[in-house]
């Protein structure tokens, strides 16, 4: 039977690096003594579609998958992908919401509007919604593509993750050359929290 | 130590294990990572074939030389290696062959969810399905020794959820296993009607060992609770049962075929309500109502998709589906779609503009089908589309095939289309197939191919050359085009469909996503004293570019690589270059 799981949903668009960023969790929480799950999508839905993966992680996980309405976090690479997703956040969940607009095609050939204010409607439903800006935060880093590592910080900030267990991970996962660019974004995102 | 597998890596790990010198795939998502990660481990020799009966057949002479031998591929591909399996089933094998069919329930990748457990009836081949990484890893190092014992081809049934999902995983020891004994045996190998017929006996007779094996297959168990509800189930729905029913009894079948009967009848006798739980076809529940077993099945779950933790719950413990949150606000969906600075771009809008019916294909290119480009028409199984022109053609005329285009990657090409090809030139069909070179396997990675010149084990290899085969095929009107030139492609293409003969125009231009790509000098930008508003360059279906509703101007976002699709539809000019 399953003990004292926890439920994190990674949401955004392919190509955002959602993938490291469930991996770099999933190797950390194995490392503080977990059972753990990752489940992915691989495929034809990488290409620019909406792309989500589930990391459960506890005493005993049976499942990889979360059960509607049971994820603890999600946390949203992207605006709209956060709202996509929100009927699998429990009552007492957060929701972690980068700032950063991918507009998909039916906004950008102009057949559907994108939302107005949807961090806002979120937090409606969900009180404890966090908004953080992981794309001008790696900006300020130094290259855009880091906003994933940003992404990670924030989330060990949230829930407690040992900064150098993080970091053991970011090393395991990045090459050796981007390194220091990612172990300051990681540092920087721990601080939007 | 336990550590992290995704199902696809303990699968590979598994046949590490189990001693695998040699293993043949196609790429197919949700199989592809199979070989990518048994190819790392020493003394295997793995390869990409090109497509997957070619596949099954060295996975068969490497077997009756003496070595065990994984195949891999989607469940689609299982109907390209169909050939081969079913007469492999008669033969047997010497070395253990074991194949995998990563079925994708749901259709997160796949053009049909076909329940490739029905392949163990049909072909009679044994099937083991895992229902975690870990299962993954044993079922695979068991499946080898299962066919050795029983002389048969063994199908490992896995699905999208199992490959893709990394659970905990408790590796083993390497076995060594000498190359089996190489032995002439006519009568076992050569499927002449006369020793066949000898096999069709004998593999009736294994089916029976088999269903007695399954019996007591340490892989099918019985995990006793309440008995009011017992459930029969496979694969991941089994972890779905844990997760949200821990309270039910569970007959856990890790061999799916054949099926235990007496394990079976004797579970059904000890509970009072019979449910059997799998997603896609009533395969279990089928067989055990034709032995006179009351159960359920179909008649609470469906067969589209795949099953979620909540759905199950809600069938065996009544618990209500989440309310669950939602802004107001409709939110507009995210199909997937061609990258920006994709060469298939250019050929699409193109063939939009031209009006053609376009028989498509399988890859990223299938995505051309979609708003805002919808420019494909049929789009069927790999290697398709050349067929299909064809078959228009001859239903319609002469007319209808000048407005008609097949339009096929290249290794989807190397996989089915050159049959297809000297079909048309066969039949004297004025066909003109578009084949689109970007030289590589990309929708399920980037995998090389025959023509790209590398083996999947990274050494260079001969490439083959299309403008040199097409000819020998019988292609008399060959002509090379730049995708991304598109007055020229434009040009090119009116010319070959107006041709009597079966012509190819290839699109020769490297993959976005590849190394091989080489960045625009420039980048673009719009004028905004030119530009009018007028959305063509929208059209063009690229989240490089945008409309601003406030300004009523199209602008660059961030993903643009100036790959200039959108400045030769423009009409007024408007976007300009700025060197870099």
């Amino acid at each position: 039977m399953e003990k004292n799981v926890k439920n994190i949903l990674i949401v955004g668009v392919g190509g955002q690096g959602t993938l490291l960023t469930s991996r770099i969790l999933a190797d950390v929480v194995v490392d503080m003594g977990y059972e753990a799950t990752v489940s992915e999508i691989h495929g034809m839905a990488q290409r620019g579609g909406s792309v989500v993966t589930q990391v459960r992680y506890g005493e005993k996980v049976e499942s990889p998958i979360i059960e509607r309405g049971e994820a603890d976090i999600i946390l949203a690479f992207e605006k709209i992908e956060a709202a996509r997703y929100l009927d699998f956040i429990k009552p007492d969940g957060m929701v972690i919401v980068n700032q950063a607009r991918i507009d998909p095609l039916p906004v950008l050939s102009g057949k559907v509007k994108y939302p107005d204010d949807i961090t806002d409607q979120i937090e409606q439903c969900i009180p404890n919604t966090i908004r953080i800006d992981a794309t001008k935060v790696a900006e300020q880093c130094g290259n855009l593509k880091v906003a994933n590592v940003v992404i990670v910080g924030t989330l060990a900030a949230a829930i407690g993750l040992p900064a150098e267990k993080v970091e053991a991970a970011v090393r395991r996962r990045v090459p050796p050359k981007a390194l220091e660019l990612n172990l300051k974004a990681f540092a920087e995102g721990m601080q939007l929290i | 130590m336990k550590k992290l597998m995704m199902g696809n890596e303990a699968i590979a790990r598994g046949a590490y294990e189990a001693g695998v010198t040699v293993a043949a795939g196609y790429p197919g998502t949700p199989s592809t990572e199979i070989l990518e990660n048994l190819k790392n481990y020493e003394g295997i020799q793995a390869q990409w074939s090109p497509n997957e009966k070619v596949a099954m057949e060295v996975a068969a002479g490497a077997s009756f030389a003496g070595a065990r031998t994984l195949v891999t591929m989607k469940h689609v591909g299982v109907n390209v290696a169909a050939d081969p399996l079913f007469t492999l089933a008669y033969t047997g094998v010497n070395g253990g062959l074991v194949f995998v069919s990563a079925d994708d329930p749901a259709m997160y990748s796949s053009q049909n969810e076909q329940d490739n457990r029905g392949y163990g009836l049909f072909a009679k081949v044994p099937v083991l399905e895992p229902a975690n990484s870990q299962e993954a890893l044993d079922f695979t190092r068991a499946a080898f020794e299962l066919s050795e014992q029983f002389d048969a081809p063994v199908m490992l049934r896995i699905t999208t959820r199992l490959a893709h999902s990394q659970t905990m995983v408790e590796a083993g020891d390497p076995q060594r296993v000498p190359l089996k004994d190489y032995v002439k045996n006519p009568a076992k190998y050569i499927m002449l009607p006369g020793n066949a017929i000898q096999r069709h006996a004998i593999i009736e007779k294994k089916m029976e060992d088999l269903a007695e094996y399954a019996e007591n297959c340490p892989f099918n168990r019985i995990e006793w609770a309440d008995q009011k509800i017992g459930v029969i189930v496979s694969g991941i729905a089994y972890e779905y049962v844990k997760q949200t029913a821990p309270e039910v009894s569970i007959l856990k079948l890790g061999m799916v075929h054949p099926l235990p009967r007496k394990l079976i009848e004797s579970f059904a006798q000890q509970v009072d309500r019979l449910i059997v739980i799998e997603e896609l076809e009533p395969v279990i529940e089928t067989q055990i109502k034709s032995w006179g077993i009351q159960a359920e099945g179909k008649n609470l779950f469906s067969r589209l998709g795949e099953y979620s933790p909540e759905g199950i719950a809600y069938v065996l413990t009544g618990k209500p589906y989440a309310k669950g949150y939602a802004i107001a606000e409709k939110i507009p969906g995210r199909p997937p779609m061609l990258c920006p600075g994709c060469p298939h771009r250019g050929v699409f809008v193109t063939l939009r503009k031209l009006k053609m019916h376009v028989c498509g294909d399988i890859g990223c290119y299938t995505l051309g089908a979609l708003s805002p480009l919808e420019a494909m028409d049929a789009c069927v199984c790999m290697g398709a589309s050349i067929g299909m022109a064809v078959g228009m053609e001859k239903a319609r005329g002469k007319e209808f095939a000048k407005k008609t285009v097949a339009i096929i990657g290249d290794s989807t090409f190397v996989h089915s289309g050159i049959t297809g090809l000297i079909n048309a030139v066969y039949n004297q069909a004025a066909s003109t197939v578009i084949l689109l070179d970007n030289g590589t396997t990309a929708m399920t990675g980037h995998q090389d191919h025959p023509a790209t010149g590398v083996t999947l084990m990274g050494d260079p290899t001969a490439h083959l050359d299309f403008e040199a085969l097409l000819p020998a095929l019988g292609v008399e009107h060959v002509r090379v085009v730049d995708p991304l030139d598109m007055d020229e492609l434009e040009k090119v293409i009116k010319e070959e469909t107006e041709r009597p003969e079966t012509s190819v125009i290839i699109t020769k231009r490297p993959c976005v996503l590849t190394k091989q790509y080489e960045k625009t000098p420039y980048r673009l930008h719009i004028d905004p004293e030119s530009c009018k508003g007028c959305k063509l360059c929208i059209k063009v279906g690229c989240t490089g570019v945008s409309f601003d509703e406030e300004k009523k101007k199209a602008r660059f976002n961030s993903g643009c690589v100036s790959c200039g699709v959108c400045e030769q539809v423009c009409r007024f000019d408007a976007v300009k270059r700025v060197e870099e």
